[in-house]
Parts: structure tokens; sequence; C-alpha cells
């Protein structure tokens, strides 16, 4: 199963500081390791919320809102993606990350096509089908 | 915590660390079957003292210690036992090694250990069905159950298979350590070997009521992943993950809602998994930048990357295809890999040129019984329009096939070419 874990953001992450030397070394060895066991699929950070933007939607209005956006601590500034065998082993990889300092880090499992289970009927997965083909032919 | 939330941490700790754990402890007793001893005992005690005590903040450094611990302690038992100068040499010196401290701690040399135990399960003293059990059970962390269920065989089966392989290591003296680079190629491929086995029963199962086993894939990925972080210079390697990778993201368009298999003309490729697409892309591109020649794993996954980039069977570019099948059939000489070219041919230049290839394989030893025989032949006539002839050969092999799923779908394509 996969899983993406969620990297919260900081008021140096989003005064767009790099990290120091020291914890980018600790964090590429816990990288590295993530890779070496097979577990990590892919990870990237974020640019600060100042270069991203905010889209609105109330009926048939969009407004568009510019960062930055304020509470750092509910904004997201980096993920990974694992795929583990368990919960369980997710949450053990997680306790192995570098973090300190009260930082909370957010585990969440990805849905994939099985756990849609019985919601997924025959009908809607057909309409599903016919959207992409005409998307397709677009 | 409660006990079963600890003992299901307990199960993931070890998923994460019985590779390491085991090879570390080879390296030290240099015996994989003394090893797995030892890292056994480790995770009856983690069961037994980790629900009082809670999980310790470095759980691969306690299980090596309490496992090192227990190897000293067996072996002083039996010094007390029997009288000392009767202790073998060997014993003496896996004491002497045991004591040693700082074992645990040299992380890289762990994983080079990990790489050490890779070429010894899958070494070619063994058997193909030894070696993959034993990677399966001292690299894969599955038990043996798991793996008995995984191939349909008996449990009691898979118990004696693995005791079997680790004695033939042990009589055999088979070294704990990678090849050296005259041989590397060769042992190289037998590991790749072992590992794509495994996808391929997960991929495509040879036997039982479903047609595929998604979790062996998952297996297989992760022992190539592990691979390829270990051996990042070894174009087949990454070649091998590509293959695997691109194979993978069609596994949820494979079957339909009922467990039937769904051929790859017929899937939505919507359900593809655009991750695994995108890696496996990626992982094609770092296997071709590292050397000309391109090896049979990476040529497969070029070919699988011919599919994953194509919108539809019809987008698909089939002279690339029939290219890269003409360079797998001069490097490999496999009467499938011609079998898999006839297909291609098909679709790149019409059913006659590739009928011509198919009915050159008809008297072919090596696919004497093989199902996807008759299968393709019955394909390329229903192309040419020849319905009755295409439905004996659906018929054959359904008759051949030991898969229910992939059975009961050639049946269907029988019954679809009329009476």
């Amino acid at each position: 199963m996969r899983f993406m874990v969620l990297v919260p953001g900081s008021p140096e992450s989003e005064a767009g500081e790099m990290p120091s030397t020291e914890l980018l070394g600790t964090m590429t060895k816990y990288n590295e390791e993530l890779v070496k066991a097979g577990v990590m699929l892919a990870g990237e950070g974020l640019h600060p919320t100042s270069r991203g933007a905010k889209v609105r939607f109330n009926r048939n209005e969009r407004t568009v809102i510019d960062g930055p956006f304020t509470e750092a601590k509910e904004l997201v500034a980096g993920y990974w993606i694992w795929e583990c065998a368990s919960r369980e082993e997710a949450i053990e990889w997680l306790k192995r990350a570098p973090f300190d300092g009260g930082v909370e880090i957010e585990l969440r499992q990805i849905f994939e096509a099985d756990d849609f289970g019985e919601q997924l009927t025959p009908e809607l997965r057909e309409a599903n089908e016919r959207l992409r083909k005409r998307t397709a032919q677009n | 915590m409660t006990p079963s939330a600890t003992h299901r941490a307990i199960d993931a700790v070890w998923r994460i660390e019985s590779a390491r754990l085991i090879a570390g402890l080879t390296r030290i007793v240099r015996d994989v079957a003394v090893a797995e001893d030892l890292a056994q005992d480790a995770l009856v005690a983690a069961l037994e003292q980790w629900p009082e005590s809670g999980i310790p903040d470095r759980p691969g450094a306690w299980l090596m210690a309490t496992a090192k611990r227990r190897g000293i302690d067996e072996l002083r038992r039996r010094v007390t036992v029997e009288r000392k100068h009767e202790l073998i040499g060997r014993e003496l010196e896996t004491l002497q090694q045991l004591d040693r401290p700082d074992l645990a701690a040299r992380v890289d040399d762990v994983q080079d250990d990990v790489l050490r135990l890779i070429f010894m399960t899958c070494h070619p003293v063994l058997s193909r069905e030894a070696r993959v059990a034993l990677t399966l059970r001292l690299l894969g962390g599955l038990s043996t159950p798991e793996i008995a269920r995984a191939f349909l065989v008996p449990e009691g089966t898979v118990a004696q298979r693995i005791v079997r392989a680790k004695r033939t290591l042990a009589e055999a003296r088979v070294p704990f350590e990678v090849p050296a680079r005259d041989e590397l190629a060769e042992r190289l491929s037998t590991v790749l070997e072992v590992i794509y086995l495994v996808f391929n029963e997960g991929y495509a199962a040879t036997a039982g009521e479903h047609w595929i086993r998604p979790a062996l894939c998952e297996d297989a990925l992760r022992l190539g992943r592990i691979l390829a972080a270990l051996m990042p210079r070894e174009a087949e390697v990454h070649g091998l993950l590509a293959l695997m990778e691109l194979q993978a993201s069609r596994l949820r368009a494979r079957v339909g809602p009922r467990g039937e298999p769904v051929l790859l003309a017929d899937q939505d490729r919507a359900r593809w998994d655009h991750l695994l697409v995108q890696r496996g892309l990626a992982g094609l591109r770092r296997a071709e930048e590292l050397h000309g020649a391109l090896g049979p794993y990476t040529l497969q996954a070029a070919i699988a990357a011919c599919h994953a980039r194509a919108r539809s069977v019809e987008e698909t570019d089939w002279p690339r295809i029939v290219a890269l099948y003409d360079g797998l059939a001069a490097l490999t000489g496999s009467p499938v890999v011609e079998l898999n070219r006839a297909v291609a041919v098909t679709m790149a230049f019409g059913p006659e040129a590739g009928l011509e290839i198919v009915d050159s394989l008809a008297d072919d030893p090596a696919l004497r019984g093989y199902h996807l025989l008759p299968s393709v032949r019955g394909d390329v006539l229903v192309r040419l329009g020849r319905l009755a002839e295409a439905r004996e050969e659906f018929e054959r092999a359904a008759d051949l096939c030991d898969n229910e799923r992939e059975r009961e779908l050639l049946l269907s394509r029988a019954v679809a070419c009329g009476a």
C-alpha cells in the first residue's frame, strides 16, 4: 500500500531559507535509507507559498488569491510517497525521520483502485470510461 | 499500545530490519542458517519483551545486540557442556566475533552485507526454486507460510526447500561476498532472474484461480529497488527494475471487475499507474545512459516503454517494438521472444507476416505445451478472418493453460469465433 507523508512548513521554509548543511546531510542520509530499503517512490520539496496561489470557488465565481499564506504550520512544505506493506511499517519508517522541536508529520494512506470497492459500480466505471475516451479524443 | 498493535508494529520492524540483521549476522558467523536462527531468537525476545517495555528507540540495534548476546550464550552453554578443547575452532572464532561491539553500527558495511546476502541466496549451487524461496525468506522478510501461499505449494515443501538450501550453501562453502568482476555479470544475471521469477509469478500466475497476485509483484519490486540502490552502476539492474515498474503500472487495468484478465489492447489506459510509468521511464533512461549495448532486461523495458508512452493500441510505435524484439531475439535466441516478435510484426506489418513467424515456431520443442503459442496463432488467424481455425487454436490453448481465469478468457475467445 502507498502512503503520502506531508511535511509542514515553518517560518524558515516560508522565508525561502534553505535548511542548514547539517540538516540537509541528515535528511539526505534518511532519504538514502528509504531508497535502499525500496520504500521511497517519490519525494519533493515545495517552494514557499509566496510563489503559490489559491483559487476560491463560489458558484460560478473564481477568485484567485496570491500567496504568501499565513499559518505556516498548516501549510505543506514537502512530501514523500512511500510503498509499504502496512500502516505500521510506514509509521516505523516515519519514526526514523530526522525531525525535532515538536513538529508533527502527517502520514496518510493513498487510495488505490481496490479501496473504492463497491462504490465504483460498473455504471460509474463505464461513465468514467466514456469521459476518458472523450478527453483522449481532444 | 495494545498487545496486537505491538505485534503488528513488531512485524513492521521485522520487515524493515530482518534482511540487514541476517546479513550482518551472516558476516559474523559465516553461516546463513546460524545467522537466521540468531535473528529469529532475537525476534522471539522482542515478541516477549516489547509488549511490556515498548518498542525501543533503535529497534534494529536492539535486535542485533540481542541476537549477538544469544549467540554468545548459546556457545558458552555448549562450552560448559563439552570440554573446552573439544570446541571446534570455528565456534571459538564465532564467539570472538560476536563479542566485538562495533559491528551493528557501521551502516554502509551493513548495506554491503545485504548485497553479499543477495548473491548468496541466489547462488548457482542452489536450484531455482531454492533460490526463490531463500531470497524471499531472508531478503524479502516473508515467512515460510507466506511463501507457500504465494507459490501454491505445501508449507512443508517450502520449509524443506529452505532447510536444504541452507545446508547446500554451508556444504559448498559458498563465500559471503560480492563476486569478483570477471564473474559478476553471470552471477548478477542469476540474481535478476530470481527477482523476475517472483515478479512474473505475481504478474501472470502460472496456476490457481487468480490471474494476478499483486503482493508478489510488490515483493519483487522492493527487491529490485533495493538492488538498484545497492548497485547503481549496473545497467541491467535498472533495466529489470524499469521493466517491472512499467509492467506493474498496468496491474490494476489488467483485471476486470469479476477477476477476469484484460489484455493490453482492451485495457483502460487511464487506469494505469502513472507514478510507476514515470519511475519506469526514468529507470530505463538510467539503464540506457550507463552503457551502449542494451541487455535483455533493458530491451524488454524499452518495449514496455513503447506501450507506456502510447495513448492507444493504434498509436503504439509497433515498428520500433519489432526492432527491439529483433535485438532481443538476437541476444537470447529464445523461441518465446520470437513468439512475442510475431505479435509485434502482426501489428506493424500485418497478420500474414506474423503468421509466417508463428508457423516457423510450430515444431519448436521449447514451445511444446506452451498455451501462448496456439493463443497467438488464434489471434493472428482472427485478423486474417480464418475464424474456424482460430477457434480450434483458442480451444487448444485453453486445454494447455493451468490458470483458471486465463482458461476462461481463452474459451470465451473461442466462442466469439462462432461455430
